[in-house]
């Protein structure tokens, strides 16, 4: 009997895990339906059309919770599973031409994902329910977010490129829709089409990765690419990775494709939050750590992953210590981060298990911050500059706390989140590659950690601490419930998140079936030597902040002082928009108005020419038509024999 | 060679026949469409006659829409019998090459098909009373314009009804035309179809004198070409010893085949040709169409464009294609000519045309002109895409000037002014009537031969035929006359969306339900035959065979 009924649970318990597998793409449709409902329906959902997006988005996350626990049940080896959806384009032959189908991949690292949108996206749905309560257009405001949800889901879940890109157009639609979400105001507008813009260059690279993925491999899937990459010449990878790092600089604006994530800080606070900090912005590292077998087939292109992420976490960095408008700020500091991850992406297997995990970490830390500034955009009538708050601390204690515990995770000061994190990322830097190269990236990603806990003390205490220099009119209050308690259960992973992935290596034990698991090496300087000089900066960037802002003694002028010539040039982004206008606007326009010009005169001169030569001949040719039916036959008798003679010569 | 109407007895049989006249053998189910309609026509003059005033207009649009109707059930009916089309392939074959004098094979039936399709919308045009009350016809055609008389008639609330029994024998020889398997039924059915056709063009309620103008010219010029058309038979009688189709392309292969009457064949050739092009509209044979489709009232115009073009270009098919292979190198490049001519002279005139109909009147020869390149490729092929266009651009042409009967001037209060076809006078309709000129940019679309419309795959099929035949110049002066062609269609377009009114003059008037009706059922089918065209070509490549 007992064997029997062992056999029962286990079909049964099968029976259950092919249900979730067969209907994960209900992960992406059900968001997906609500989009539809709520932009199709109209006013008539108004009332509780954003109830139901909240719980579809629950409900989303519910399914990959499941799934997680389910996958979790299986062997390491078995966690990768594909599920055929349909054949999406059958063209040509079996072997030849291009087939694609439409499939997902549920494997450790796409679910790690689906678990971060849908939880991080949930209690951000959440908090836009108080937040965007008195806006005419919260119905299409959670359209849009669903849309989201559902395009970057697709986006992690796809089984080959091609569906991939389309999630990676879905979220690009959305943080356009969204950004320009007040595009009654012409600089939002501008801020939406910029980031639009910015993405389509990335864009071009993806395609032209996938156009070249095709050509050499004659197949777009994962599981026909990734296993096989080490048979392609180094020169296709090489082209490949270049292309897709182009693609990733441009969604998860990386340098030298960064100038508009600044900007889309237009868009309403938790969009921000959502899409321009916690996930779209890191579908470019997915893209990288997902495409590693390609990267690590061209060690030329992985140098240059490298690079790119060194570059942009000096750059965001550096930029971040200048912004007085706290969005803006804490924008910089997304793309200092994400350059961290990009760093990670690019050191090889141990250096995706970072990237991730950072990733994941930084997902909950930032979106917590940005909702914390929401909060207290909220409190201060949507004033962003931080010249104007100073000493909150006491009037929104929620906000305070849960924003200090954000701070810290970022700053690296274990035992938070981000230490755990970033601390490897440093290590990783140190460790890998010969010569030059553990030192230069290895000293980059720890003075950006010195730098980064200024900016960041700089930021938090400007706001909570210090004296009050907010203006008479505003009274600052804590904001409701619905936007406090997904703070706080963000708080709670900016703490603790990083500890409990990190114990025992789970996370790590986790994404070994993608990551392919590598081996930690030894840093050029020993490990803990290494974390404590990481910390010490830290602890000094942070003590250097709060002299400035943060101390009773600090005074913070309401206006700007002129500054030096680098905060200057921070305060201008170190003139990305100047170079990108001298570089690529200005050329462009010239080109555009020579090409005018040439079709004005050239073509256009040519086609009026022709036009007007055969109204002329139309003009002469209409006076055969006189009216008079004499004249009429009499050409009808000129054709006759024009036409009878014609036949007779041909004879002759 | 199939359902002999009258085993017509050829000339030569009855003189050699010594006084006997064998019996005809008639298959009245395969010309029953051709009964039915001229049945109708027959019962419409009786209308006239005996049915009183008031009602006579409700009974007359009754019995040529029934007599159409049926006859178009009818052709389906033969279509669907194989059964007829059989035997008369095989009775052809026992009789020894004995021909009738009609032929009901499946190009026959196509043709006569799409006819009375056509005729039926351009009878639910003519039928339109919402707009004026009287109807688009001058209440009493033998009033002299601005005479005592014809006011008299207008206050005494005249309506026209005599049109409909003349557009049905007019259809009846169209149907008969190209399903003439000799030269004198093919004479006979000309006359058939183009008397009524004179008579119609003068009937305008409006403009009178101008339509009577245009009735004198096309009657005075079809007279003429008709004589030409009679010539030819005649000579290539003398030629052939026969006037059947068959017999003469005997006489053009076979060895035994006369000597030294070759000048009789080509001038016969030559004339007969004239005939046929002067119905079709092509140069330098088409100088009549601009002032006829102006001067007659718009509806004929339209039944004028699109019925007439498929009956001369069946027939110009069927002789081409039966009677004269034999002969084809000695008068094709004569019809290159003639085509590469019209194709031009239609688009280049077109474009200084400030008179809506004007316009579309040189469109129509330039079309003419696209559809020859179609027969000049002699391919089945040719002739299937010679079928399309045709019938794609009757629905095009039936639905544009049933528009054109929409835009009038202001007239005093309430009341209607003629028709506004002057091409300033249509600039901004965009904005004051959008459904108007969407469905008018359609037509225009179609006449362009853009892509998702009739046009383009008709213009496809017979370019793609000419080059497949060889005739890639053709097929190069194709598309650049429909270059040029484009120009003024899109004008058009630019003017009703891109310009300003031209101010309270010009009034868009609401239509009755069948031009409603009409309008439709053309807009719908150049949708269809743009976007799923294999549903007619299958059709066309189906019924693409002439029996000899």
């Amino acid at each position: 009997m007992t064997p029997l009924i062992a056999e029962g649970t286990r079909a049964t318990a099968e029976a259950a895990s092919g249900t979730l597998q067969t209907g994960a793409w209900l992960l992406v449709g059900l968001p997906l339906l609500g989009a539809a409902v709520l932009l199709l329906g109209g006013r008539r959902t108004n009332a509780w059309g954003h109830w139901l997006a909240v719980a579809l988005s629950w409900a989303s996350f519910v399914w990959g919770a499941l799934l997680f626990l389910d996958l979790r049940g299986l062997d390491a080896e078995q966690r990768v599973r594909n599920l055929h959806l349909f054949d999406w384009v059958p063209a040509g032959d079996k072997s030849t031409g291009f087939n694609v189908s439409a499939g997902l991949q549920l494997d450790p690292l796409s679910v790690a994902f689906v678990l971060l949108v849908t939880f991080v996206g949930s209690l951000i749905l959440v908090y836009s329910v108080a937040y965007m309560e008195h806006d005419p257009d919260r119905r299409r405001f959670f359209a849009y977010l669903n849309l989201f949800v559902a395009s970057m889901l697709l986006l992690v879940l796809a089984d080959n490129y091609l569906l991939l890109y389309v999630g990676w157009e879905g979220v690009g639609l959305a943080s356009y829709l969204l950004i320009g979400f007040w595009n009654h105001n012409p600089a939002y507008a501008a801020a939406s089409k910029k980031a639009f813009i910015a993405n389509r260059v990335g864009d071009l690279g993806l395609s032209i990765a996938i156009m070249l993925m095709f050509a050499g491999f004659g197949t777009v899937s994962f599981a026909e690419v990734l296993p096989n990459a080490d048979k392609a010449s180094e020169g296709l990878l090489t082209a490949i990775g270049l292309m897709l790092l182009l693609g990733a600089c441009g969604k998860s604006a990386q340098f030298p494709l960064q100038s508009w994530l600044g900007d889309a800080m237009a868009g309403p606070t938790p969009v921000s939050a959502l899409i321009h900090a916690a996930t779209m912005v890191t579908a470019g590292v997915y893209l990288v750590v997902r495409s590693g077998p390609i990267f690590e087939g061209a060690p030329t292109a992985q140098l240059v992953v490298v690079i790119v992420g060194a570059v942009t976490l000096v750059f965001g960095a550096v930029v971040g210590c200048a912004k007085d408008d706290i969005k803006k700020a804490l924008a910089a500091s997304t793309m200092s981060q994400i350059g961290y991850m990009m760093l990670a992406a690019g050191l090889g297997p141990i250096g995706y298990y970072f990237a991730i995990f950072h990733l994941l970490t930084h997902g909950f830390f930032k979106a917590g911050m940005f909702l914390g500034a929401g909060s207290v955009m909220h409190g201060m009538n949507d004033s962003v500059d931080m010249r104007r708050f100073g000493g909150l601390s006491t009037a929104m204690v929620t906000t305070y706390a849960t924003f200090g515990l954000g701070w810290l995770a970022i700053l690296g000061i274990p035992p938070f989140s981000g230490f755990w994190s970033k601390d490897g990322i440093i290590e990783t830097a140190f460790a890998t590659g010969e010569g030059w190269r553990p030192w230069v990236f290895g000293l980059t990603a720890m003075l950006g950690a010195a730098v980064t806990a200024f900016y960041m003390s700089r930021l938090f205490f400007m706001t909570f601490r210090g004296r009050k220099r907010w203006p008479e009119e505003a009274h600052p209050h804590e904001s409701p419930a619905l936007m406090t308690v997904p703070m706080i259960v963000l708080s709670v992973g900016s703490a603790a998140l990083g500890f409990l992935l990190w114990s025992g290596s789970r996370f790590e034990h986790w994404l070994e079936p993608v990551t392919g698991g590598g081996v930690e090496g030894e840093p050029v300087i020993p490990k803990y030597v290494l974390m404590a000089i990481t910390v010490a900066l830290v602890l000094g960037g942070a003590f250097f902040a709060w002299s400035r802002y943060g101390s009773a003694a600090a005074t913070v002028p309401q206006e700007a002082p002129r500054g030096s010539l680098l905060t200057r040039a921070a305060r201008r982004d170190l003139y990305q928009d100047d170079v990108n206008e001298a570089l690529l606007m200005r050329p462009g326009q010239y080109l555009t108005r020579s090409l005018v010009f040439v079709d004005n005169r050239g073509v256009d001169g040519v086609v009026r020419g022709v036009a007007a030569g055969i109204g002329g001949i139309a003009g002469r040719l209409r006076r055969w038509q006189t009216g008079f039916v004499r004249s009429y036959a009499t050409s009808m008798l000129a054709g006759v024999l024009v036409v009878a003679l014609g036949i007779l010569a041909v004879r002759v | 060679m199939t359902p002999l109407v009258s085993a017509a007895p050829s000339l030569a049989d009855v003189l050699t026949a010594a006084g006997t006249i064998p019996a005809p053998k008639v298959d009245y189910f395969a010309v029953s469409p051709l009964l039915v309609v001229f049945a109708a026509a027959i019962v419409g003059v009786m209308v006239e006659a005996f049915a009183p005033r008031g009602s006579r207009f409700r009974i007359q649009v009754g019995v040529a829409v029934l007599g159409l109707v049926a006859g178009a059930a009818l052709v389906g009916a033969v279509a669907v019998d194989g059964r007829v089309l059989q035997t008369a392939g095989s009775a052809g074959a026992a009789v020894g090459g004995i021909v009738g004098a009609v032929v009901v094979d499946k190009p026959a039936l196509f043709l006569q098909g799409s006819i009375l399709v056509l005729s039926l919308l351009s009878v639910l045009t003519m039928a339109e009373r919402t707009v004026e009350s009287g109807g688009p016809f001058t209440p009493q055609a033998s009033a002299v314009p601005g005479s005592p008389a014809e006011s008299l008639a207008r206050r005494a609330g005249l309506v026209q009804s005599e049109v409909f029994p003349l557009l049905m024998f007019s259809v009846g020889g169209m149907m008969l035309f190209p399903a003439a398997n000799d030269l004198l039924t093919m004479f006979i059915a000309l006359e058939v179809f183009s008397l009524p056709l004179y008579l119609m063009c003068g009937l305008a309620r409006r403009r009178r004198l101008l339509s009577q103008e245009a009735s004198l010219k096309y009657f005075l010029l079809g007279a003429f070409s008709s004589a030409f058309f009679l010539y030819g038979a005649a000579l290539l009688y003398g030629f052939a010893g026969s006037v059947r189709l068959f017999d003469i392309a005997q006489a053009i292969s076979g060895d035994s085949g006369p000597v030294g009457k070759d000048p009789l064949l080509l001038l016969g050739i030559a004339l007969l040709a004239v005939g046929l092009l002067f119905k079709v509209g092509a140069a330098p044979f088409h100088i009549w169409t601009p002032d006829v489709y102006q001067g007659a009232p718009t509806p004929v115009t339209g039944f004028m464009a699109a019925c007439t073009k498929i009956a001369a270009f069946g027939a110009l098919l069927r002789v081409s294609y039966v009677a004269l292979p034999g002969a084809r190198w000695d008068w094709t490049p004569a019809l290159w000519g003639v085509a590469i001519l019209t194709m031009v002279v239609g688009a280049v005139i077109a474009i200084v045309q400030t008179d809506v109909k004007r316009m579309l009147a040189y469109s129509s020869i330039a079309h003419a002109g696209f559809i020859l390149t179609g027969i000049l490729a002699y391919s089945r092929s040719g002739v299937s895409s010679v079928l399309f266009y045709l019938l794609a651009y009757g629905f095009s042409t039936v639905g544009a000037f049933a528009l054109v009967t929409l835009v009038r001037d202001a007239g005093d209060g309430d009341a209607v002014g003629g028709e506004a076809t002057h091409l300033s006078q249509w600039a901004g309709l965009g904005r004051r009537s959008p459904l108007l000129a969407g469905l008018f940019t359609l037509f225009l679309l179609a006449f362009a031969g853009i892509p998702l419309t009739s046009g383009f795959i008709g213009k496809y099929a017979v370019f793609s035929a000419a080059v497949a035949g060889g005739g890639w110049v053709l097929a190069l002066v194709g598309v650049l006359a429909s270059a040029v062609a484009a120009f003024f269609y899109l004008r058009v377009v630019v003017l009703m969306y891109f310009s300003e009114p031209s101010g309270p003059t010009t009034v868009v008037a609401t239509p009755g339900v069948p031009v409603v009706v009409a309008v439709s059922v053309a807009a719908f089918a150049t949708l269809l035959l743009g976007v799923f065209p294999t549903v007619v070509l299958d059709l066309t490549q189906g019924a693409s065979a002439f029996l000899p």
